[in-house]
């Protein structure tokens, strides 16, 4: 069943990103996710990007339902459902925290809970999120046309920063290409590494398969996975499921 | 204790993952495999690649869930590879299929024997696809010839998956007695409404209703048609925990299909309901599952 919760306030963030913040009393976990539906449009899954009583979703505008919901004002309302699936397990070590674009609404939470560093990457300088919001480490910027900070890939920063810094953990979501080489880097240093996972999401409850990869749930199982699956997933970053089920190469 | 035997195809327990759940990739019905299942059937495939509805296609109820995915599949040409992975996992696969006509399904189900499935299970029963499933499964004359005329093409087990969106499952089931078992039932066609929204939750408005809500209705089906046509039978709907399995065999069935209760019990309700079933055995002096077949009917 959904409930309807009221927009509070809503924060432009980047031309294409806003943030829309409302009350609930749920008690999600940073990295899990909801379903919005905006009746007679469309029902999609969003993750949470402040997770006091007071909430937030950062959202992208990408489809009809976020186009739609770009629209809304403060007072309106959106259906919700959830949290659902496995958030991030926070361990208390030094981290880097590696977002690419709108995977930063994913690791919001995080900022506000651990201790390392951040590296906030996107396309160009006004697409960047969250820039002023971690405070306890250094944030590090890279930009694909160096419009802002190191001029490059995320991926390219990470790893001058691997090479040079001790972490602990990586913590990550971002585009599936930069966080598959992410990923690796990881694996290849034994450092432990989170992911956050996107897969056209149907159900978002565990049983229609739609967002499976190598036979991990993204809704269930995930979104986030620990370096035990991401290491079993053959197909991340190389091959994706259409909406029929179809196996493409991304 | 457990082990039955269906058309000469041997299950490991009698509890076989339900079409339409987590078994779209080979890999996830590998998966549902090595968490307990006796055998798996997979996605309803078609002539071609299908996207299915837009969300919301699933809503949660508190007695059960409400879907219409619009049967999303790969389409039968792309399905070879993912039978081929799932048949590592050494149970029983049968192959789902759905068709708009008698030519649709012998193509069909050609294609899943030559792909190398266990059984078919002919979809007559889907109650939100227009053209497919329920709108044919509620025509006798059109039942009886598909399941001859696919019964005709293959040489694997043919089973027939029936409605219960009808006056008379019974003279559906009459109608498929050609096929060698008969799977009762697929979902109730039903909807529900968003009173704050003011309108019907589901994209497509009607959907089917699956989970503990519908149990009794399908072991009523169950029960009725096992008096009336001399084929094994696959008990369905809203099968959640060892009793409710027990419920359906004791009704007359020989084995049952499991969906809607991954997501109340996770993966693991393979295992917890074999557990169960056998606890019951073991209590009530029962060796094999097959002496409780049909053991309720008052005749």
């Amino acid at each position: 069943m959904y409930r309807v919760v009221e927009i509070e306030e809503i924060v432009d963030e980047t031309p294409t990103i806003k943030t829309f913040f409302f009350e609930d009393e749920s008690k999600p976990k940073p990295g899990q996710f909801y379903m919005i539906w905006l009746p007679g449009i469309d029902e999609f899954p969003m993750s949470i990007s402040y997770i006091g009583k007071r909430k937030g979703f950062t959202v992208k505008r990408i489809g009809a339902g976020t186009n739609k919901m770009h629209s809304l004002r403060e007072g309106d309302k959106l259906w919700i459902r959830g949290p659902y699936g496995r958030g991030f397990e926070i361990i208390d070590k030094r981290a880097l925290i590696i977002g690419g674009g709108s995977g930063m609404a994913t690791l919001g939470p995080l900022m506000d809970r651990v201790n390392g560093d951040v590296l906030i990457a996107a396309r160009t300088k006004e697409e960047l999120l969250f820039t002023e919001r971690f405070e306890r480490g250094n944030t590090y910027i890279a930009t694909d046309d160096g419009s802002a900070g190191f001029k490059g890939f995320a991926t390219e920063l990470a790893e001058i920063l691997l090479n040079k810094e001790n972490y602990d953990i990586i913590y990550t979501c971002g585009p599936e290409i930069m966080m598959r080489k992410i990923i690796d880097m990881a694996l290849e240093r034994s450092i432990r590494i989170q992911a956050s996972l996107e897969r056209l999401m149907k159900c978002g409850i565990g049983i229609c398969d739609s967002c499976t990869i190598n036979g991990y749930r993204v809704c269930i199982d995930g979104p986030v996975f620990t370096e035990k699956e991401l290491k079993e997933m053959r197909d991340l970053g190389r091959y994706e499921r259409d909406a029929s089920g179809r196996r493409v190469q991304i | 204790m457990l082990e039955i035997e269906i058309n000469g195809i041997r299950f490991k327990n009698p509890l076989i993952l339900a079409s339409g759940i987590l078994d779209e990739s080979g890999e996830t019905m590998v998966r549902v495999a090595n968490s307990g299942a006796g055998g798996i059937v997979t996605k309803s495939v078609g002539m071609e690649p299908r996207k299915g509805y837009e969300n919301p296609v699933v809503y949660e109820l508190p007695y059960g869930l409400l879907n219409a995915m619009g049967l999303p599949n790969p389409g039968i040409e792309n399905y070879g590879e993912e039978i081929k992975i799932a048949k590592t996992a050494n149970v029983p696969i049968i192959g789902s299929i759905f068709g708009k006509d008698v030519d649709e399904f012998i193509y069909l189900s050609r294609k899943m024997e030559e792909y190398g499935a266990d059984a078919l299970e002919l979809n007559l029963s889907c109650p939100h696809a227009k053209g497919y499933g329920m709108e044919i499964g509620v025509d006798v004359e059109l039942v009886e010839e598909i399941v001859y005329g696919v019964k005709k093409s293959v040489n694997i087990p043919v089973w027939a998956k029936l409605t219960p969106n009808t006056d008379s499952i019974v003279r559906i089931a009459k109608a498929a007695e050609k096929a060698d078992a008969l799977v009762l039932i697929n979902t109730v066609k039903a909807m529900a409404i968003d009173i704050d929204a003011k309108m019907p939750v589901l994209k497509n408005v009607f959907g089917g209703l699956s989970g503990p809500a519908i149990k009794p209705i399908g072991v009523r089906a169950v029960y009725e048609v096992y008096r009336e046509v001399d084929k094994p039978i696959i008990g369905v709907g809203g099968i959640t925990y060892g009793r409710d399995a027990l419920e359906y065999i004791m009704a007359g069935a020989s084995a049952v299909e499991i969906g809607t209760a991954i997501y109340y019990r996770g993966l693991n309700v393979f295992n917890l309901i074999s557990q169960e079933i056998e606890e019951w055995m073991q209590k009530n002096g029962y060796e094999s599952i097959e002496e409780l077949v049909g053991i309720a009917q008052v005749r």
